[in-house]
């Protein structure tokens, strides 16, 4: 009688494991690591990986358009170091991203402070602070470009028309550096949305009884932002600056759209000097190097603002909650 | 130390008013704890008293001095909240630092300052240490610290042990008010557990709708609540309270029991209210009363029962062997019976 419970038993166990094997597959971490994984690492491979890898490779080819190129190793390269338009191209490109940065960073956190505050139509006026971010970028190009134009700009009509503060209409895209600072200054309004509504976003997770905390210890509204405000803050800072940074530095519609690099090339970014050598004049491979030349600044820009900026001592251990 | 009076107080954000004209007399080191179920105003008072609200109408002195208009800092208080509100980026010696660096004290009377409070609170070996890398009752003391850093002339604390476990709430309990015995500083101290108030307080302020229901010290308010509020709000398990009519000496509950009154007191509709621990078995002559639930909890044992329809929570010192559907025989201690006004709910005196 136990024999036959026994045998019951394990023939019910047979019975239900044979189906099992299938699940048994799926329960398994490693397959379904593996099953998960397979799209994501595929669609990686096919449009991040190739391009990437084709355009470092190329960058140490001597390809042009219609001639497949040989490897010639570093020529590129060299070629570029004692080019006076690549060494241009990389010092606007540091200014255009050092001196976008800071006003985008001075405007933009200024403006999440004031929309942290309690304003009336607070939720309209962060929609509207999104705008210039919303509009497409040639877009607002093609705006600014209308702002700087040299007969027709609004800037040159209120200050020689309406205030009379000038004879003469201003050249803001004819010569080298009012068109820098131009650019500058149209690349600053399309950013300041991004930042500000980032920023807002870290400033309302500063619980309130802290500056109620620091008010009551005697705390002025400059103390209050300085030794509560900016140290909680600056882990948010370090990611939107690095981001920021990033997206400065790479730019490429906006320069293109207004200027196209003039005048003089004096206003090209390693970015569209890499489209111009590369995809206008057909210099496939030394366009290529001009693109790879930037990932060493845009490394080191990124390790920068995270390690400067990034975790502190206060935000690590665990929370004992 | 200074006394603080608060004089037909009201807030009002917007339309709505919070509080009605609030009345209080806390004197020169005083524990003052303010009660209330959440929403009574309790909370909204203390920040008024801090400054971190604006007071819509009334006067809020502390000491001598009408404060209605002074900034927060300016008034010498110190705050506890809730949440503890520490600067997570700083350690707990910059945390406790923070006040007096601002004033522009001297470093070494800061790190004096910091080492007193420190030494008070026994937070001498986590000075370096980040408010995260503590536990719940050690930030609670390093957000004391910061209050006793700046020697103020009144604390107050916005229910400070809410975020604590049970355990380390009575332990804290009593560390606060030793605290205040050492210090003797004014203190007001808010929070909806009676039995904080109740252990606490050398004055309770109970309060309900933006309304103070009572002040008095914590037995006067157990032992002799003006309303039924009161009433239902100090103790645990709370009164018994139970509509009914007055007849003579008794008192006839909605659900048909007979009650006894300390005094005869004619007729007429009326609240009896009677606490778990005044009645009494009595096997003899007691009232016959179904138990319903019994709730054994070592030092006593608390038994749910119905009289007739009528639900009453007994509590006796002895134990009791009866199970739920049993009948036992109880009585409560007319002398300790209170009866309310049926309409406005105030205290119908009987001595």
């Amino acid at each position: 009688m136990a024999l036959t419970t026994a045998t019951a038993i394990d023939q019910v166990a047979v019975r239900t494991r044979r189906p099992n094997a299938l699940a048994r597959l799926f329960d398994n971490k490693l397959f379904l690591i593996f099953v998960c994984l397979t799209p994501a690492v595929g669609l990686l491979a096919v449009f991040l990986s190739y391009p990437l890898g084709l355009g470092i490779w190329l960058a140490f080819t001597d390809t042009t358009i219609g001639r497949r190129g040989v490897w010639i190793g570093l020529e590129n390269f060299e070629y570029l170091l004692s080019d006076p338009l690549w060494w241009n191209a990389v010092f606007y490109s540091v200014l255009y991203t050092g001196v976008a940065t800071i006003g985008k960073f001075a405007l933009g956190f200024w403006l999440a402070l004031l929309l942290n505050q309690h304003l009336p139509f607070k939720s309209m006026l962060r929609a509207i602070v999104l705008l210039p971010w919303i509009v497409p970028t040639v877009l607002s190009a093609i705006a600014f470009w209308w702002i700087y134009d040299p007969q027709f700009s609004i800037i040159s009509y209120l200050l020689v028309d309406v205030l009379g503060w000038r004879e003469t209409n201003i050249d803001f895209l004819g010569n080298p550096w009012s068109a820098r600072f131009s650019l500058i200054a149209a690349n600053i309004w399309r950013g300041i949305p991004f930042v500000a509504i980032s920023l807002l976003a870290g400033l309302q997770t500063i619980s309130p009884s802290l500056y109620e905390a620091a008010m009551l210890d005697g705390a002025t509204p400059w103390q209050r932002f300085r030794h509560i405000t900016l140290p909680m803050m600056m882990p948010i800072l370090a990611i939107v600056m690095t981001f920021s940074i990033i997206f400065t530095f790479s730019d490429f519609q906006l320069v293109y759209a207004i200027t196209r690099g003039g005048p003089v090339n004096s206003t090209h970014l390693l970015a569209t000097l890499a489209f111009q050598r590369g995809i206008a004049s057909g210099e496939l491979a030394e366009g290529a190097a001009i693109a790879v030349s930037m990932i060493p600044f845009l490394v080191f820009a990124t390790l920068f603002s995270y390690f400067g900026l990034g975790r502190r001592k206060w935000q690590q251990g665990s929370d004992n909650e | 130390m200074a006394s603080v009076d608060i004089r037909s107080v009201t807030k009002r954000f917007g339309s709505v008013q919070v509080l009605h004209g609030v009345d209080v007399d806390i004197d020169d080191g005083e524990f003052v704890v303010l009660v209330g179920p959440s929403g009574c105003g309790k909370s909204t008072l203390l920040r008024m008293i801090a400054g971190l609200e604006n007071i819509t109408s009334g006067e809020i002195r502390i000491g001598p001095r009408v404060v209605n208009n002074v900034a927060p800092k300016e008034r010498d208080i110190a705050m506890v909240f809730q949440n503890y509100a520490l600067y997570p980026h700083m350690t707990v010696y910059d945390n406790m630092a923070f006040s007096l660096m601002l004033a522009g004290a001297p470093k070494d009377r800061i790190q004096q300052e910091v080492n007193r409070a420190a030494g008070i609170l026994g937070l001498g070996q986590f000075l370096g240490r980040y408010p995260r890398q503590l536990s719940g009752g050690q930030r609670q003391r390093v957000a004391m610290g910061r209050a006793i850093v700046r020697n103020p002339q009144v604390f107050l604390f916005d229910e400070p042990l809410s975020n604590l476990d049970a355990k380390l709430r009575v332990q804290m309990r009593a560390e606060i008010k030793d605290l205040h015995q050492r210090l003797k500083v004014t203190t007001v101290y808010v929070t909806h557990d009676q039995i904080e108030a109740m252990t606490m307080a050398d004055k309770i302020v109970a309060m309900s709708d933006g309304n103070v229901e009572q002040i008095g010290s914590p037995l006067d308010l157990y032992d002799h609540p003006t309303n039924l509020f009161v009433a239902s709000f100090i103790g645990s398990p709370a009164m018994n309270l139970l509509k009914g009519e007055i007849s003579g000496d008794q008192f006839r509950t909605e659900g048909g029991a007979m009650l006894p009154l300390p005094k005869s007191m004619g007729s007429g509709p009326a609240v009896y209210g009677i606490r778990p621990e005044y009645i009494h078995l009595s096997p003899d002559k007691g009232i016959e009363a179904r138990v319903h639930l019994v709730e054994p909890m070592g030092s006593e044992t608390q038994v749910s029962v119905r009289v007739g329809e009528t639900p009453l929570v007994c509590t006796f010192r002895e134990r009791v062997n009866a199970k739920p559907g049993e009948a036992i025989r109880i009585m409560p201690d007319r002398a300790l019976a209170h009866v309310f006004d049926a309409e406005k709910g105030n205290r119908i005196s009987i001595n």
